[in-house]
């Protein structure tokens, strides 16, 4: 118990001081999972509209793989990426091993199938909803689609925000391909995992509620930022 | 930057890809999603892009966790303007990443594996630079009477006792050294397994958290438990055995075989951590007063 109080003195300090080395570390977390936010929401929003939609044979498959992928183990993903990045395999050439892309990359990954399903969902209910009214209209698939996914934005956030809550929070994948070099790849996750190895338990735990403070400021923010659009555009 | 390069992307990008069919409706999500890959694409390239001079060293545990590099890592980089990024592995899953070619030096300590790699071509100019020493901590109330100077002696005693004892599990250097000291003493751990002996399968620092709230035995080295804070119960039972030292080499991952090691400024950082000056430089780490490593390059 003392411990845990210990930490929460150890969180608030550390956040009240601005620490450099946690704002720069605090930073990079939120870069690189920002970064793999921004690139798995692009590619899984349409994903998962189009799947909504489209009707093909074996479509139950492909929904029940999709939502199984939602667990996707970190390490995993992170082994995958390391071994297509390492020097020795098919993407080596590029350099990306160790740095922030090859992470960003990583938890893209690992949180595509969460957006995708859920956008998935949100989208077939909305399809069911505003069928007749869509087709009356004229449009093709792929317009519905877009119309769908602009109407449904607010509820599609929620899904992006999982994603993202995912990835900020997940230090598997990024311990190996990111290397957890001081300074360079070293995020909030990875640091919680040294400062745990080096039995420094109460600093440990201190980053660990910061992340926590953090991740659930933006979300007061993206709520801010949804009940002003609301009220202004409906 | 993003900014510009996102007004730059919809007027022409854009403009490239208009579909006759646009509708009321459509546009305004497909600019949203256009201008989103160029960010993420921006950001992935941005945060990618480095022009710094520096080598990737694969190295262990020990060295990262107990300060060492952090002490004479920017003497280095002030030195040679040289930035050293150091992914702290185990010695076996060191050594793999640098086979694989994703590192440019390797600074590990397993003496065997190490020939190994210098054999088999992965490696080159492998020089001994420095050591520390491994101990045996234990609950203080040390419960197999094991503690003193012969390591071999209070490993027997561990095992006759059925003491709890922590290993690491993971092919790290440190867990190689512990096998091959449980060989000397004609005793198979194995035989311990789901019983006293326990094996982690993770670093020195985990194991160490596990022996701590076991009050178990543990074989670790010196650096990392100098540095380790919390140890409950646990103190040093065993030390000062001349068959303890735990020698660190460092070697050039081989440029004959991964044509992209920069083999120029590892080079330079091996060349420097056997200088006098960076011999100097190692020997004045220092943790509570205590020196954790010390230099013995040509020595």
């Amino acid at each position: 118990m003392q411990d845990i109080l210990q930490s929460l003195g150890l969180a608030f300090n550390l956040m009240w001081r601005l620490d450099p080395n946690l704002v720069a570390i605090a930073t990079l977390s939120l870069k690189v999972s920002g970064g793999a936010v921004l690139l798995a929401a692009v590619l899984a929003l349409p994903f998962g509209a189009w799947l909504a939609l489209a009707r093909f044979p074996g479509r139950d498959a492909v929904i029940a793989v999709l939502n199984g992928m939602m667990g996707l183990p970190p390490v995993v993903v992170g082994l995958l990426v390391y071994l297509l990045l390492s020097r020795a395999g098919p993407l080596g050439p590029l350099g990306l091993l160790f740095t922030p892309a090859a992470m960003s990359i990583a938890q893209a990954i690992l949180i595509f199938p969460i957006i995708a399903a859920l956008a998935r969902q949100v989208i077939e209910d909305a399809w069911d909803e505003y069928r007749e009214q869509l087709l009356s209209l004229n449009a093709t698939r792929w317009q519905c689609a877009e119309a769908l996914l602009w109407d449904m934005r607010f509820s599609l956030s929620t899904s992006v925000l999982a994603g993202f809550g995912r990835a900020v929070a997940e230090v598997g994948a990024v311990m190996i391909v990111g290397g957890n070099i001081d300074g360079v790849t070293r995020v909030m996750t990875t640091a919680i995992a040294l400062e745990t190895s080096k039995g420094d338990l109460p600093l440990a735990l201190a980053l660990g509620l910061v992340l926590i403070f953090l991740v659930v400021c933006i979300n007061f923010a993206a709520q801010a930022v949804k009940s002003y659009a609301r009220r202004r555009h409906g | 930057m993003v900014k510009a390069a996102q007004r730059i992307l919809r007027v022409n990008v854009f403009g490239m890809f208009t579909r006759p069919f646009r509708t009321a409706f459509g546009t305004r999500a497909k600019s949203t999603g256009l201008c989103l890959v160029a960010t993420a694409l921006l950001l992935a390239a941005g945060v990618a892009n480095s022009q710094e001079k520096f080598i990737i060293v694969a190295s262990t545990t020990s060295t990262q966790d107990s300060g060492l590099f952090g002490h004479i890592l920017p003497l280095f980089k002030a030195k040679t303007g040289i930035e050293v990024r150091v992914v702290a592995q185990g010695t076996g899953q060191a050594l793999a990443t640098a086979k694989k070619g994703d590192a440019d030096v390797v600074f590990v300590h397993d003496k065997v594996a190490e020939a190994k790699f210098v054999e088999e071509g992965f490696g080159v100019d492998r020089r001994e630079v420095m050591y520390n020493d491994f101990v045996i901590v234990g609950p203080k109330s040390d419960p197999a009477k094991s503690a003193g100077k012969d390591v071999i002696v209070a490993l027997r005693k561990i095992a006759e006792a059925k003491a709890p004892f922590t290993s690491r599990g993971d092919k790290s250097g440190t867990h190689a050294a512990e096998l091959r000291y449980w060989t000397q003493a004609a005793i198979d751990p194995q035989t311990g397994k789901g019983t006293w002996y326990r094996e982690t399968g993770s670093g020195m620092g985990p194991t160490l958290n596990t022996a701590s709230a076991m009050n178990a035995y543990a074989f670790t080295d010196r650096g990392t438990w100098l540095s380790f804070k919390n140890r409950g119960e646990l103190a040093i039972l065993v030390e000062g055995d001349a068959r303890l030292i735990n020698q660190y080499g460092i070697m050039l991952v081989n440029p004959a075989r991964h044509a992209h090691v920069k083999k120029a400024l590892g080079r330079q950082f091996i060349e420097w951590v056997a200088s006098a000056e960076g011999q100097a430089a190692i020997a004045s780490y220092k943790v509570n007063g205590e020196q954790l490593f010390f230099p013995n390059y040509g020595r």
